[in-house]
């Protein structure tokens, strides 16, 4: 049994909802640009509220590539769509919870070590701008979060920019470390967040960002981020639909400056906690609004994306664990493409570094998990049980031997599998201090080598710094 | 009486408010009586129960509604009386200058005037001197910013400073919320902080007293 998964009805339900209300009530956009576009491409518009008429969304949502590749530094593509499951480390966290468990305001080098730990661990494909450094100035904040991150893996990641101006430091950085125009075009190193301010708007920065990102090309992740009766109904098929209705204007307003333009269906649907006043991203009830959207993300036939893997625990503790646990199982099973969130804890506000080494060991079992029983003749071992017919050993086996490390998923010393008095007599260490011994040797290798960021785009970093005098 | 109009805030009960209060007033009790003792007394309880975790948002807003019903009906004898108005004191709220996050704003905002305080919501993204204006204008005693970024925390400090320009820092006094923000980060800044809605009030109604 799957959970949460609708039934075709209720997909186009929402589908000829969405379409109704992007007709008849329509989305604001803060950007005359903007409006002047969907204009001359057959909306209409009441001020900044644009109204679409249903084949104009109809044959947006058509035009959008069904998958696409983002490639690492040394040209290893990843697929972006199909039945592909990938994992990015959380984006834009502003505190860091430290070894010792205290909770600051994060800084450069913050990033600088989130980054490099991302790139070492196996099971997180993609590296993200996870944390806000407080100390740079804002002017080149988006830049030097791109830079940090050139600098720091070899991976694929996750990006945004926080005003219009970034996207294009962000782009110049891209162009120059990909080696020009046509190559970031055809190997795109990485995908940028824009969201919508729910409820059926785009801000003037977003606005910006769409349109500047799809005339430079860029492959663009539509954030809508209805908060569950706060800014959104109070229901989930309601919040679906609205989430729907804000990711189809996106992504109007994109193929409109640029058909065929890459972008990913995706989200960071929020439960607001009545009772504490603060935003889940991973309740079970954001869980079941990802699952819906998924479906209707596949019906357009777009990749898809969402916030999970991620938790509101404070400490790495159990509720850090089971909440990370159980949203990353359940989007992975919801078919999801991009699913964004490891490390993050508090309402996304906080990184761990130790977080992320135990959500590598959670997506790993995903993963596991996603790969399923693998039923060829050899694993069936129908002969060699036969051979060994009752009470006799297979640890000895050759068959054994052979699958021993292929079968399973091979965790590391985090999960805890040592009987106990070995663990006792090692101090009955927790998953986080443990995680936090990975961390420190991780973080030892890279240290002192970081990847080198072509000359081009060390230029281009320069240049942006030297432009704001800092 | 008054008990049951507490009950009855408490209680969100909007169909009965409005006969309560009339029949309190029949009986000779005074508008302000009723405003405190009745009204004000079954918010205080409803702030309680929400940070006990009793009670959810919807329906402190519900007992907010419940008790503004009430007050609707006494309002003009409040003025009549101490000519100073109803209001506790006047708060001019809104998210500084690049800050579109309105919720938390929007929830504070919600609890104060709950509380019995004027609320001046003046919106999102709203620039410095704009603050300065509204304050000025309208008198307010506490001038409220709400901050989601760190990009845009900054800004309070260029509000303040414009409060000290504009001489009204200290008889205005600055109130500042928000996830990034630290009371150290206030401190510095010259401001009061309090990390959620039903704390702020317990900070309004704190420096009133003093
Ligand atoms: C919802 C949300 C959004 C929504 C906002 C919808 C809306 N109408 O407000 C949307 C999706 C539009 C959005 C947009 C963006 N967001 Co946002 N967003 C959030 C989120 C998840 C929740 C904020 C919230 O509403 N909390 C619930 C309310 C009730 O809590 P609160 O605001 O903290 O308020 C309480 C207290 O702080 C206090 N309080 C608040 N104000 C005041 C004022 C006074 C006077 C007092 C006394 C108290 C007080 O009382 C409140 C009630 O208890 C936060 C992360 C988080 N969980 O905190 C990120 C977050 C703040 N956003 C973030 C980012 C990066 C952005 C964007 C830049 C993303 C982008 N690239 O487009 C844009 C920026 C838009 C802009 N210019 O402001 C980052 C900030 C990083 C940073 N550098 O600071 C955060 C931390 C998330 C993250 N990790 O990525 N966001």
């Amino acid at each position: 049994m799957s959970f949460g998964q609708l039934p075709e009805k209720n997909i186009h339900e929402i589908h000829e909802n969405a379409l109704n209300l992007l007709e008849s009530t329509g989305v604001l956009f803060n950007d005359p640009e903007a409006v002047e576009i969907l204009t001359s491409h057959g909306a209409s518009a009441d001020g900044s509220i644009i109204r679409f008429p249903r084949n104009m969304v109809e044959e947006a949502a058509k035009k959008v590539p069904s998958e696409f590749d983002l490639y690492g530094a040394d040209g290893n593509a990843l697929r972006i769509g199909g039945n592909e499951t990938h994992f990015a480390a959380g984006s834009c966290g502003i505190r860091i919870r430290g070894k010792e468990g205290a909770i600051k305001q994060s800084v450069g080098v913050d990033l600088r070590d989130i980054v490099r730990l991302t790139d070492g661990l196996d099971n997180i494909a993609l590296a993200s701008s996870s944390v806000v450094p407080h100390e740079i100035p804002e002017a080149i904040g988006d830049s030097y979060r791109v830079a940090q991150l050139l600098q720091n893996t070899r991976k694929p990641f996750v990006t945004g920019a926080f005003s219009a101006q970034g996207l294009f430091d962000i782009y110049e950085l891209l162009e120059a470390a990909c080696g020009g125009k046509d190559a970031l075009a055809r190997k795109p190193r990485a995908v940028l967040d824009v969201c919508s301010l729910s409820p059926l708007k785009w801000t003037d920065v977003s606005c910006r960002n769409l349109i500047d990102g799809a005339r430079l090309n860029l492959p663009l992740e539509l954030i809508s981020a209805p908060l569950i009766g706060a800014t959104a109904p109070m229901t989930l098929y309601g919040c679906v639909l609205m989430h729907t209705v804000e990711i189809l204007s996106g992504i109007v307003l994109i193929q409109c400056v640029n058909p065929g333009n890459r972008v990913v269906y995706g989200g960071a649907p929020m439960y607001f906690d009545m009772r504490r006043s603060t935003t889940s991203l991973n309740s079970v009830e954001t869980s079941l609004v990802g699952a819906a959207y998924a479906q209707m993300g596949r019906f357009y036939g777009l990749p898809t994306h969402i916030y999970a893997c991620l938790s509101d625990a404070k400490s790495n503790d159990a509720q850090a664990g089971l909440e990370s646990g159980i949203s990353a199982l359940m989007a992975a099973q919801s078919g999801f493409n991009i699913i964004s969130g490891a490390g993050m804890l508090e309402f996304c506000n906080t990184f761990s570094l130790e977080k992320l080494v135990i959500d590598n060991e959670i997506i790993g079992m995903v993963k596991r998990l996603a790969k399923g029983v693998s039923c060829g003749e050899e694993e069936m071992a129908a002969g060699l049980i036969g051979e060994m017919g009752p009470g006799s050993d297979y640890l000895s086996t050759g068959h054994t031997f052979k699958w021993f490390r292929k079968e399973p998923y091979l965790p590391s010393d985090v999960i805890d599998r040592k009987n106990l008095e070995l663990w006792q007599s090692e101090g009955c260490r927790t998953a986080e201090q443990k995680a936090s011994d990975i961390v420190s040797k991780k973080l030892a290798q890279v240290n002192g080598k970081p990847q080198e960021i072509k000359d081009a785009a060390e230029a281009v970093w320069e240049k942006i710094r030297m432009r704001e005098g800092s | 009486m008054l008990d049951k109009i507490t009950d009855s805030v408490y209680k969100y009960e909007m169909a009965e408010i409005e006969g309560l209060v009339k029949t309190a007033l029949d009986s000779g009790i005074t508008a302000k009586d009723i405003l405190i003792d009745g009204l004000m007394k079954g918010m205080e309880a409803v702030g309680e129960s929400f940070k006990e975790g009793d009670y959810f948002v919807p329906e402190v807003l519900m007992s907010a509604k419940t008790m503004a019903a009430g007050l609707e009906i006494i309002k003009p004898m409040l003025l009549d009386t101490s000519g100073a108005g109803f209001s506790r004191g006047k708060a001019v709220i809104g998210t500084v200058q690049g800050d579109l996050h309105d919720i938390g704003k929007k929830l504070v905002g919600m609890f104060m005037e709950g509380a019995g305080y004027e609320v001046i919501d003046i919106g999102i993204d709203v620039p410095a001197d704009k603050f300065i204006e509204e304050a000025k204008t309208r008198d307010a005693d506490f001038l409220c910013m709400s901050a989601m970024l760190t990009t845009t925390m900054k800004q309070m400090k260029v509000v303040i400073d414009k409060m000290k320009e504009a001489g009204i820092y200290g008889r205005c006094k600055p109130v500042v919320g928000g996830a990034p923000l630290t009371h150290k980060f206030a401190e510095e800044i010259g401001a009061h902080y309090s990390f959620d809605a039903a704390s702020a009030v317990d900070l309004l109604n704190g420096l009133l007293a003093n």
